[in-house]
């Protein structure tokens, strides 16, 4: 009797028992399948987020106030950015671009619509900085800034939920009560945005915000204070030089030594990237780490089926040897059945798993990505789980006595 | 997957050639058995003995039985309860090893063969018909037949030829489909019967083939044993506690407290 034949034996025995091999596989299908469905999710927010973060600009590196690195701002260190030190770096090398920002949420309506808003105050130079590509109509200009207009671009999601179907190019809208007319609405780039309002954020030039929205709240010191200084490095190369001319500039400005700690931060983008990839990188691994578990658990279902199965058929096993059956073939047999019921339900539960992702995607609700690796990598776990479990059971069964199994009632 | 030491127990043992045994057509209770002094002798066990242990007392279920089948005979093993019969058959089946004695079956000596030797053993020279009938539930007549040939390696069409001959011989050709469910209690002794010819075994052991038969079907399976027997010269084994069973055979061994107390006709 060779392995083909045993395999025979043992699918015609899983046949014969049809109900209980569907249920039995139950355990291993959940559990491949949300191995499966979440990898992919955690695959899908790892791209959802690298890709937002490339989405707002290229090359970009941005001086924040404060340190990011300490847990906050620390001793007397000066913890805003003024207007002053805008001006100090703004004529620093190798920059294709720049713009200072000022950030606050606010509110903004037209008509009975409100919205919460995260507002940014920028120089036109913001559309190149930060990639802003338009929907429809267009972005401020400098003679927009110059002249204080209340002109605002607009997300593409925050247009949506504000106009619906109308068309908003030219409409008011009221932000913190102040009358604005929108020039332009954002291109779609998907999800809630980094550094910015993103889909839900709107843009306003900075000397409009100083002069006839923020007032005082944009005012520290009696200087004029901004949130963050945008660079569009003129290459990629450029980046690291940037950084360290931006760095030096910064600590003269602000009267540092060497020695000194800094009170602000100079971030690259791909600092950014790197740090939510390894935000992103342990949520997926986590995530599979539980699906895993479900795993695990499906097995011991099996194994604990697989027995009661041994016990059931204790009579089948005693006429199995009775008919020439060595211990070795038994064995094999129910290993067999073990790891067939796992690896059909590893299919299913493959199927299952890319059914959810899909769904999930179709729904729109996030990103999922169910990559080949994440396929093997369940399907062989599968596979590991049913030969782990299987063992077991098996050779209870090939150690039975065939007389005592034979009486057995 | 033959093991070491085994190549000489798989044998497939011949069938007694017809000439060997006296035709004696329609005779359902004679005493006109095989002549022993002609046939070969399939088994012999001598001064086997079987104990168990129950807890503090050891329980002598065979104490020193000798006895031996020659090929082509027919014979009942007969006792009550207890008496050490089913015991017997379980060592003669190679199912069960004895506690102390000797054992030949078809040529080979039993004793000290190991599981894998004792499997080929009960694959190739033996069949076993049960009262329960034992078929795998769910499992068609024919696939029934031909487990014994799955284990003992036969493949394909000979595998297939070979199991529906042998429900041709108990007259279930037209069931080899049907699952047992789908089946009398009488026809699915008869699929059992089948799967026990099947490799020509070199003796076929029936234990109570009967019991769970009503009587008119119980007398039909007899009908076919006796057939079987008398015309491919089947070497059978039966165990019973019944009466009318032992009557059909021309020998009857009859066992009390794990002890031969009668051998013959």
């Amino acid at each position: 009797m060779n392995l083909q034949d045993n395999i025979q034996v043992a699918l015609r025995a899983l046949a014969a028992n049809k109900l209980r091999s569907a249920l039995t596989m139950l355990g291993i299908i959940i559990g491949v399948a949300s191995v499966v469905a979440l990898i992919a999710l955690g695959n899908g927010a790892t791209k959802a987020i690298t890709k937002q973060i490339e989405g707002i600009g290229t090359n970009l590196v941005t001086v924040f106030p404060g340190r990011f690195d300490s847990g906050g701002p620390q001793g007397r260190l000066q913890t805003v950015l003024f207007y002053d030190d805008y001006l100090a770096i703004a004529n620093v090398s190798g920059v294709r671009s720049m713009t200072p920002i000022f950030q606050s949420l606010t509110t903004i309506n037209y008509e009975a619509e409100t919205s919460a808003v995260q507002l940014e105050a920028a120089l036109p130079s913001y559309e190149i900085v930060r990639n802003a590509e338009l929907e429809r109509g267009r972005f401020f200009s400098a003679s927009d800034n110059a002249g204080r207009a209340r002109v605002v671009v607009i997300g593409f999601k925050l247009a949506t939920d504000l106009f619906g179907a109308i068309d908003p190019i030219g409409r008011s809208v009221k932000i913190d009560g102040v009358m604005f007319e929108v020039i332009g609405v954002l291109k779609k780039k998907g999800g809630g945005g980094f550094g910015g309002g993103g889909d839900e954020g709107a843009i306003i030039p900075l000397e409009t915000a100083y002069t006839r929205l923020f007032g005082s709240k944009a005012v520290s010191q009696g200087r004029r204070v901004v949130s963050q200084v945008s660079f569009a490095a003129l290459t990629a190369d450029e980046v690291e030089p940037l950084m360290v001319r931006l760095e030096r500039i910064m600590r003269r400005q602000h009267g540092l030594s060497l020695s000194d700690k800094m009170d602000f931060t100079v971030f690259s983008q791909n600092a950014f990237l790197d740090a939510f990839t390894i935000i992103t990188a342990t949520l997926s691994a986590f995530l599979g780490a539980i699906a895993g578990i479900s795993l695990l658990v499906g097995g011991i279902g099996i194994m604990n089926i697989m027995l009661v199965s041994v016990t059931e058929r204790t009579k089948e096993i005693g006429l199995r040897k009775a008919v020439g059956a060595r211990p070795r073939t038994i064995l094999i047999q129910f290993l067999i059945e073990t790891v067939v019921l796992c690896m059909v339900g590893g299919l299913a539960g493959v199927a299952l798993g890319w059914g959810v992702a899909a769904g999930v995607r179709a729904l729109d609700l996030v990103q999922a990505e169910v990559t080949a690796g994440s396929v093997a990598l369940a399907f062989t776990f599968a596979a590991f789980v049913g030969l782990f479990f299987g063992i077991y059971p098996a050779s209870r069964a090939a150690r039975l006595s065939p007389i005592e199994a034979l009486r057995f009632e | 997957m033959a093991g070491k030491g085994s190549g000489s127990v798989i044998t497939t043992s011949d069938f007694v050639p017809a000439a060997v045994v006296p035709v004696t057509v329609g005779h359902t209770n004679g005493n006109i058995g095989t002549s022993p002094v002609q046939a070969r002798e399939v088994m012999r066990i001598e001064d086997v003995r079987k104990n168990y242990q129950m807890g503090e007392t050891v329980v002598r279920a065979l104490d020193g039985v000798s006895m031996s089948v020659r090929s082509g005979e027919l014979l009942s093993i007969m006792g009550p309860s207890g008496s050490g019969k089913s015991t017997l058959m379980a060592i003669i089946g190679c199912l069960d090893s004895p506690s102390s004695g000797r054992y030949w079956l078809d040529g080979d000596y039993v004793e000290n063969m190991n599981e894998n030797q004792l499997a080929a053993m009960r694959g190739r020279k033996l069949g076993f018909v049960f009262q329960q009938f034992n078929l795998l539930s769910r499992t068609p007549a024919l696939q029934n037949v031909m487990l014994p040939l799955t284990y003992a390696g036969v493949r394909g069409k000979e595998k297939k030829d070979r199991a529906m001959h042998a429900l041709e011989l108990v007259g279930l050709a037209d069931r080899s489909h049907h699952r047992p469910n789908e089946l009398s209690g009488g026809q699915q002794q008869r699929v059992a019967i089948a799967r026990a010819l099947v490799n020509d075994p070199a003796i076929l052991l029936a234990d109570e083939p009967t019991g769970a038969l009503d009587s008119r079907t119980g007398k039909e399976i007899m009908e076919l044993f006796l057939n079987l027997h008398d015309t491919r010269g089947l070497t059978l084994c039966l165990v019973t506690h019944d009466p009318k069973v032992g009557a059909l055979t021309p020998r009857v061994v009859r066992l009390v407290d794990g002890l031969i107390v009668e051998d013959g006709a």
